[in-house]
């Protein structure tokens, strides 16, 4: 599969800065010492939109919980660079409804800003730019629980974003999303990813969203987690996720990718059944 | 339920307890039962305007209002602080939770001769009791609704590098809200049980004393009377309580 291989046609200098520096990096659990990651190594540079996909219970969660700071590594190092000291290192959009149900649109998007003390006025210009750019301004006074399901994945996009930082950590953010919703939020986040060139570590188990979204990614294999490919995306950006579809490099990407997985799904399946039976 | 089998459902909820106190009423003027222990409604109604009168039923119900705010307060407002501090951290509750599982089924009553022992025959000693009677439902179901908060939003709290007392402000006292509502809900009936108690037994007013001093020269009609006064009370507490809950948690209501 010779597309896959292809270098980036950019114009990037050769030795780019490295934001995430992961070496054997190794988690296990509890006395049982369940092996969660078994040894992740990989550099990501700043700037680049890295992708892990994995079979369920491959532990890519743990291994973004870790980059976000919420859980520890068992062994290994894990070097994150801050460039600018100002800015937060990483913020995470979490899987699944993590709003404050207690908060307003307004205030979940202001949250980070407020936790970092920025003067009330930047709080209000940043939080209201943003709601404007994804179209929630004039829900801002709403509670989550009167927005539908893809409107409040939009609002923890956007509390991530306003919060500026350095690295976004994205798990799995849009899997409960219906498809229609899934393929506008995709637009959405590559709109403003493009305008602001975060590094991204965006965890999935769709092989379309890896590829439609990604620069780079990392195929990891079922229990233990190890990696099991880093293959480059040589999709040309700004993408359309519409456009990509007809793309036939990205069809032999998710072909190729797909293949990788394959296994490891059977596997994981495997190991399931044996500690059911 | 829906508005249309609502809406008669009310009107029996209004009906039942007006055909029972006409029951009352009749019965009372037939003789069918001793109007010595059931006076009528209407000899109650007139009792309430004869206490109103003489100004007994305005300063015995202030008297009891008094000492039920002071004591939710002086219980409530520790139990709430605690129970925070005890959701949020798992020794504390490690090192508190035995006490208050050993303390709570105490009786609050059976307590009553010590707190009288303790702060004597004044003031305190009803605000303590109603204290008393605040601080378990409070402090429980404080620690109960931060340690059921999702933890998705002590992560979030986390990852946007909220410190201790902006997780405490931001996260763990908001979301335990609807439950800590539901305690102070508890508390106040504990508190209305209480306060009516300790009048009984060692105050020179309030709505337990009215109670108890009709006893003792058997003015049966004022001891209806104060029943009375606690049930209207009661439910007043509830519908402000709610009302409260509805501003305080407008997250919660889908209106």
């Amino acid at each position: 599969m010779p597309a896959i291989h292809v270098v980036k046609e950019t114009s990037e200098p050769f030795q780019k800065d490295i934001q995430i520096s992961l070496s054997g990096v190794r988690k296990y659990f509890g006395r049982s010492g369940f092996v969660a990651l078994d040894g992740i190594s990989i550099d990501i540079p700043k700037g680049e939109f890295f992708v892990i996909v994995g079979p369920s219970g491959c532990g890519k969660t743990t291994l973004l919980r870790i980059l976000a700071g919420l859980e520890l590594q068992s062994e290994g190092r894990v070097d994150i660079s801050q460039f600018e000291s100002s800015r937060p290192a990483n913020s995470m959009i979490f899987q699944g409804d993590s709003l404050f149900p207690w908060m307003s649109v307004y205030d979940n998007a202001a949250y980070g800003l407020r936790m970092r003390h920025v003067d009330r006025a930047e709080i209000a210009e940043t939080v209201r730019v943003w709601l404007e750019r994804i179209g929630l301004w004039r829900f801002r006074d709403l509670y989550p629980h009167q927005l539908s399901g893809g409107m409040r994945q939009r609002v923890s996009i956007v509390r991530a974003f306003t919060n500026d930082p350095e690295i976004l950590l994205m798990d799995e953010p849009f899997s409960a999303l219906d498809e229609q919703n899934k393929v506008l939020l995709h637009e959405e986040l590559l709109r403003i990813w493009e305008a602001t060139k975060k590094t991204v570590v965006f965890i999935t188990h769709s092989v379309e969203e890896a590829v439609t979204l990604g620069d780079r990614i990392m195929v990891m294999t079922a229990t233990p987690g190890r990696a099991k490919a880093v293959i480059d995306v040589p999709l040309a950006r700004p993408r359309s996720v519409l456009e990509l579809r007809q793309n036939p490099v990205f069809g032999d990407l998710v072909v190729h990718i797909w293949e990788q997985l394959r296994d490891e799904v059977l596997r994981a399946r495997q190991s399931e059944n044996g500690r059911v039976s | 339920m829906n508005d249309a089998s609502g809406a008669p459902h009310r009107l029996i909820g209004i009906a039942t307890p007006l055909l029972l106190l006409l029951a009352w009423e009749l019965a009372g003027d037939f003789s069918i039962i001793d109007v010595r222990f059931f006076p009528p409604p209407s000899r109650i109604a007139h009792q309430i305007g004869v206490l109103f009168a003489s100004g007994e039923l305005v300063s015995n119900t202030l008297a009891s209002l008094r000492r039920l705010a002071l004591g939710m307060l002086l219980g409530g407002v520790p139990a709430l602080l605690l129970g925070l501090a005890m959701g949020i951290s798992r020794p504390l509750r490690a090192a508190i939770d035995p006490l208050v599982s050993a303390t709570y089924p105490i009786p609050k009553s059976a307590i009553l001769p010590l707190v009288l022992l303790i702060f004597g025959l004044g003031e305190m000693s009803k605000v303590v009791m109603v204290a008393l009677g605040a601080f378990y439902p409070i402090l429980i179901n404080t620690v109960l609704g931060v340690v059921n908060l999702d933890r998705i939003y002590l992560d979030v709290g986390h990852n946007f590098r909220a410190g201790k007392w902006q997780v405490f402000r931001t996260i763990a006292l908001p979301g335990a809200l609807p439950s800590i509502m539901a305690g102070v809900k508890l508390a106040a009936g504990m508190g209305l049980i209480l306060i009516a108690i300790s009048e009984m037994v060692a105050a020179n007013d309030g709505i337990g004393f009215m109670i108890w001093n009709a006893w003792q020269v058997l003015t049966v009609d004022t001891m209806y009377v104060g029943l009375l006064l606690i049930a209207v009370l009661g439910f007043i507490f509830s519908v402000v309580l709610d009302e409260i809950e509805r501003r305080l948690i407008p997250w919660k209501s889908n209106a």
